[in-house]
């Protein structure tokens, strides 16, 4: 039937379209739109009172234009107007205009909720669903202060019709998504469960949304709905395709409301009664054995449906983890999919084996998968599957395929997608990193990649090379020798340069030996890419030339005269020409010694968390985001972050005169301040880069012991020349105290001594602590003692500061430090059998409580010392546990005043590689992460 | 949940879009630009999923017009491919034999008929006939045919 027959349309407003649509060019459009606004503005404007229906013509041509991408700036008025009118249709249109055009003037919405109060008031089911969609359109604050009472009780009354119930159900959802402060839980929520069971099926689908999203913010209060929701599922898997008459959908019963009911089921773990749980056991197995049986149809609607319940009951069988049976069979399902002849399907598999990658029971078997995912990646023809291929070679890697993976990633970067390209070096990147087993592997596979993707490599990831091969001191002649290979090539790529530069300019001397890399041969190849470079290039180089002047005298003329060239020494560029000014200086008036100091090779790094692993997570790149990445996010910031190196003597030298440069100063010739203040600079040098948020503690804060205290209450704080302070303390339930003693090491008095104890920020809330005061002298030689009582409220994550203030021969010292009050001080060590904690273990299995990380043990790796330092940590050390000997498990609740958190732990060395897999699960997630940021500093 | 629905001819119009999540306008634009640029730049038989920034797309072609829609990351595909499916069989059954220009001419009732399949970005009903069934009682409620010819033109 024709649109027009239905006798609804609006004659002026057909036309103007057709007018629209014949104007020829842009500009007689927007001529024929502004004759169009006079018009209306005239009409809404003038004397006479407009109809109804010319008020809704022209309410929607206002609409149109503005679906046009034009704006209006009038109309609304009119609009709400029509709200109250009794017609339908002049209702229903100024209902659209106002959900399309939300204006949050403020008089307006106390107009529009008057016109939906009355609406809702109507017992007219049409008038009340249209003012329920308006709402749910519309979201605001003020709608939802305006409603919030309202909807739940036309939700659950008994009279409320099926329509009505079903608008709002999905209307209450959107208001507790925009302000789920205002939607209070009360007597309603027990009765919206039930809907699960009502007879309708529309009314089922529309409030299982509601309930998912309740579920995931207050899981306890509808914990009920697990076994009504299995109840459901099972009728509907089970019943014959007819059965559900209209609900079935290409022969396939109700697929939405069974991805719903499965999704539903994601928000809990596996349901405790065994009744129920064998019930959905079965209903899964029905789910993937129904995947074999023929396609009861060949539309593709058929086979979408079908397979998006399938895709759901895997992601809910992901989500319990712990049905090795059923996970093998979805690893195979979906390894089916991955050759399916459909792209859809092949790109779901992917994405989806990304996630089951991550389960120790489906790893294995996920990567038997590896050639069809290698031959993805090469032969796709759709990008967006090739990208999901990417994701799952990185997911699957491990020790045993880096080295494949890698090398594989490597070889489609030469002809990747310009768009994925970042996030692939990103990936290789980090993967060369995390597995490398010899250093060499990893600098070639760097090496290539700034080779083969050089625009995209970033400068988190040469910085990470650089920082890697200054910390080891096995690798460094390789990678001079290779960087030295890699930049004969006629062409290079400016972030090669970058690097040759930093890395000769250190290590140049350990293959000067070879008289094909010589060190003058070393120096013109640098200098012969130098024309070549931006700035920042540049002024690495000149650094790295001054550092050649130390490692090889002999180059000592050569270099001052090319720094005394007018091209550098005359530089229009500030930063270039004070460089060259100052190196020439330096090298002419400095003897060898102060020029070997000034110049020393650059000190290893602070190991700490690869910022390329926070890099890529900004870029959100699909699946990849596993827990690795997770592990990333609170280090640097806290614990390293306000790390600060010692500034070096060439730093020192070159910051005399030099402004903070904007790009970044590789040599370390950081502009810092004088020496013996310690402010950290904020130019973008190397150091700076690697921690993630910046400092966060307030300069000054010295922290180096604080991590020492992790495992052990007693020991020396804090010494310099002039104080010392030890530390000793003891801990009960969620009380603690504990001991200072400050010893003046001088035979000087200290004047106006005082200390005081700090909590930034949140902490105060969370700890409650009182420190005695202590004399205000402190004789030469002596040593005064400080009580501390600290109590835990609830569990933290900062450190309370202790700030010391004392006058010493007139001059003021002024030190803060972290006290060592750590959340593992409230242990209470907790014995249980092996089946008990492993029923724990599984219980606490929401990807927010588990941390985990994985580290280089920085320590000997002696099985006596991680058993003191774990029961040092307060836990109870559990024996004949862990099926693994090797291993260690852990269990123990932390007490705060507000609650207890049950925590395990779980520890696996692995000598051979010198690592540690550290896992932690505790019922809070910021205990979890907590803990296993302060764990994994220990070993 | 799904963000937000468009629907764009292959010259890249938008015909039709809707927004479950509050965006500024400046936003709306971005998003659409990109949509069309990203979806009417794939070769035929590409797969019909997208990713953009954390959102997953979903999109089809019908006859001229692409139908595309943004998810959350949780959402699932294949289902709302279904879903834009189902919306093109309501809009069918409604205008019969639905083309560019019934939406074009009659985006009201798109948008009408949309509402009472989605709400919020859920799916409200899934059944074409108690959708189909609403539809028709309100245009019960609509004027009649000699109303509609009565009526000035400007």
């Amino acid at each position: 039937m024709p649109a027009v027959s239905k006798g609804d349309g609006m004659r002026g407003l057909a036309v103007f379209i057709s007018d629209i649509r014949n104007c020829k060019s842009k500009e007689a459009e927007i001529k024929r739109i502004n004759k169009e606004l006079a018009n209306i503005r005239s009409k809404f404007k003038g004397d006479k009172a407009l109809d109804g229906y010319s008020k809704k013509k022209y309410v929607c041509k206002l609409l149109f234009i503005f679906l046009l991408g034009h704006d209006i700036d009038f109309g609304h008025m009119e609009a709400v107007n029509l709200l109250s009118s009794n017609k339908y249709t002049e209702k229903q249109i100024g209902y659209l205009f106002i959900s399309v055009l939300v204006n949050s003037n403020s008089e307006l919405i106390r107009l529009i909720n008057n016109a939906i109060k009355n609406d809702l008031a109507s017992r007219n089911p049409t008038f009340m669903c249209l003012a329920l969609h308006c709402i749910a359109n519309v979201g605001s604050r003020e709608m939802a202060e305006a409603f919030a009472g309202e909807i739940p009780r036309i939700l659950v009354a008994g009279d409320t019709m099926d329509s009505v119930k079903q608008s709002a159900a999905l209307c209450l959802l959107r208001l507790y998504k925009t302000s789920p402060d205002l939607v209070l839980m009360g007597e309603w929520t027990s009765r919206v469960v039930h809907l699960l069971n009502d007879q309708h099926m529309g009314v089922v689908t529309a409030a299982i949304s509601l309930i998912t999203c309740l579920s995931q913010k207050n899981p306890e209060e509808f914990k009920t709905c697990v076994s009504l929701a299995v109840s459901r599922l099972s009728r509907i898997v089970s019943s014959a395709s007819t059965d559900l008459q209209d609900y079935t959908y290409y022969f396939v019963p109700a697929p939405w409301l069974s991805c719903k009911l499965l999704r539903l089921l994601q928000c809990y773990p596996p349901p405790e009664d065994g009744a129920v749980k064998g019930r959905l056991v079965e209903c899964l197995e029905t789910i993937l054995n129904k995947a074999q049986e023929p396609p009861k149809s060949k539309k593709v609607q058929h086979s979408n449906a079908k397979n998006a319940i399938l895709f759901e009951a895997i992601s809910l069988i992901i989500h319990y983890d712990s049905e090795p049976n059923l996970l093998v069979r979805a690893c195979n399902q979906l390894g089916q999919f991955l050759q399916h002849r459909e792209t859809n399907l092949r790109y779901l598999a992917l994405e989806s084996m990304c996630t089951l990658a991550s389960s120790e029971f489906s790893h294995e078997a996920v990567k038997t998968h590896i050639e069809t995912v290698i031959s993805a990646l090469k032969t796709e023809r759709d990008v967006s599957v090739r990208q999901r291929a990417a994701d799952l070679l990185y997911a699957m890697c491990d020790r045993s395929n880096a080295k494949q993976i890698v090398a594989e990633m490597l070889s489609y970067l030469e002809t990747a997608d310009y768009s994925i390209r970042e996030e692939m070096v990103l990936k290789v990147a980090i993967l060369a990193e995390k597995y490398a087993v010899d250093y060499s592997w990893y600098v070639d596979t760097i090496l290539n990649l700034i080779r083969i993707a050089g625009d995209y490599v970033s400068e988190e990831v040469w910085y990470r090379v650089i920082q890697i091969v200054i910390n080891r001191d096995d690798v460094q002649g390789y990678a001079a020798k290779t960087v030295f290979e890699a930049l004969q090539a006629p062409a290079c790529h400016e972030n090669m340069v970058k690097v040759g530069g930093y890395i000769l300019g250190e290590f140049g001397n350990l293959i000067a030996g070879d008289p094909r890399s010589s060190p003058l041969i070393q120096f013109n190849l640098l200098h012969s890419k130098f024309h070549l470079c931006s700035v920042p290039t540049r002024a690495l180089l000149l650094s790295a030339y001054i550092k050649f002047i130390n490692l090889f005298p002999e180059t000592k003329s050569t270099i001052q005269e090319v720094l005394r060239s007018d091209s550098q020494i005359r530089n229009s560029d500030v930063e270039l020409q004070q460089r060259a000014v100052e190196y020439l200086k330096l090298s002419s008036i400095a003897s060898t010694d102060v020029l070997a100091t000034v110049l020393e090779e650059m000190p290893p790094f602070p190991e700490r968390e690869s910022s390329i692993l926070a890099k890529l997570k900004k870029k959100k790149g699909p699946g990849a985001v596993s827990t690795e990445l997770e592990e990333g996010k609170r280090d640097g910031g806290e614990l390293n972050g306000g790390a600060e190196r010692g500034v070096d003597a060439a730093a020192a030298i070159a910051s005399n005169a030099s402004t903070p440069s904007p790009s970044a100063d590789l040599l370390g010739l950081r502009s810092a301040p004088p020496v013996g203040s310690a402010a950290p600079s904020a130019s973008s040098l190397l150091v700076d880069v690697f921690s993630e948020a910046g400092p966060t503690a307030p300069s000054g804060v010295m922290d180096d012991n604080f991590l020492r205290f992790v495992c052990k209450n007693n020991g020396v704080l804090f010494e310099n020349q002039l104080l010392q302070i030890g530390i000793k303390s003891e801990y009960r339930q969620n009380l603690g105290r504990m001991y200072l003693f400050y010893g003046n090491k001088t035979s000087v008095q200290f004047v106006s001594f005082s200390t005081s104890v700090s909590c930034p920020g949140e902490l105060q809330s969370e700890l409650n602590i009182q420190a005695k005061q202590v004399e205000p002298q402190v004789e030469g030689g002596a040593q005064v003692q400080q009580v501390i009582n600290i109590e835990c409220l609830a569990d933290f994550l900062e450190a309370p500061l202790l700030n010391i203030k004392f006058r010493y021969g007139g001059a003021l010292q002024n030190i803060t430090l972290k006290l060592p009050v750590t959340i593992n001080k409230f242990f209470q060590p907790t014995e249980m059998s092996s089946q008990d904690f492993f029923q724990r273990w599984k219980q606490l299995n929401l990807p927010q409580q588990e941390a985990q990380k994985i580290f280089k043990a920085k320590n000997a790796m002696d099985s006596e010392v991680l058993k003191a330092k774990l029961l040092g940590l307060g836990t109870a050390l559990l024996e004949n546990v862990d099926p693994n000997p090797e291993n260690f498990v852990c269990a123990g609740v932390i007490q705060t005043k507000a609650q207890q958190v049950g925590c395990l732990l779980r520890l696996e060395p692995n000598a051979q590689a010198q690592m540690y897999r550290l896992t932690l699960r505790s019922s809070k997630d910021t205990v979890s992460r907590r803990l296993c940021e302060l764990l994994s500093e220990q070993f | 949940m799904m963000r937000f629905l468009l629907l764009f001819s292959r010259q890249g119009k938008l015909r039709l879009q809707k927004w479950f999540t509050p965006l500024v306008e400046r936003e709306r634009k971005k998003v659409v630009r990109d949509m069309t640029l990203m979806v009417l730049g794939r070769p035929p038989r590409s797969c019909n999923f997208l990713h953009w920034k954390d959102l997953k797309v979903v999109y089809k072609r019908y006859a001229s017009l692409y139908f595309c829609c943004g998810l959350d990351d949780k959402d699932n595909e294949l289902l709302a491919l279904e879903v834009l499916h189902r919306y093109v069989e309501l809009l069918d059954k409604y205008f019969g034999n639905v083309c560019e220009l019934d939406i074009i001419f009659n985006f009201e009732k798109a948008y009408f008929i949309l509402d009472e399949f989605l709400m919020g970005g859920e799916v409200q009903e899934t059944s074409k006939v108690t959708v189909a069934k609403s539809i028709e009682a309100s245009d019960m409620l609509q004027e009649t045919m000699e109303e509609y010819m009565s009526k000035p033109a400007f």
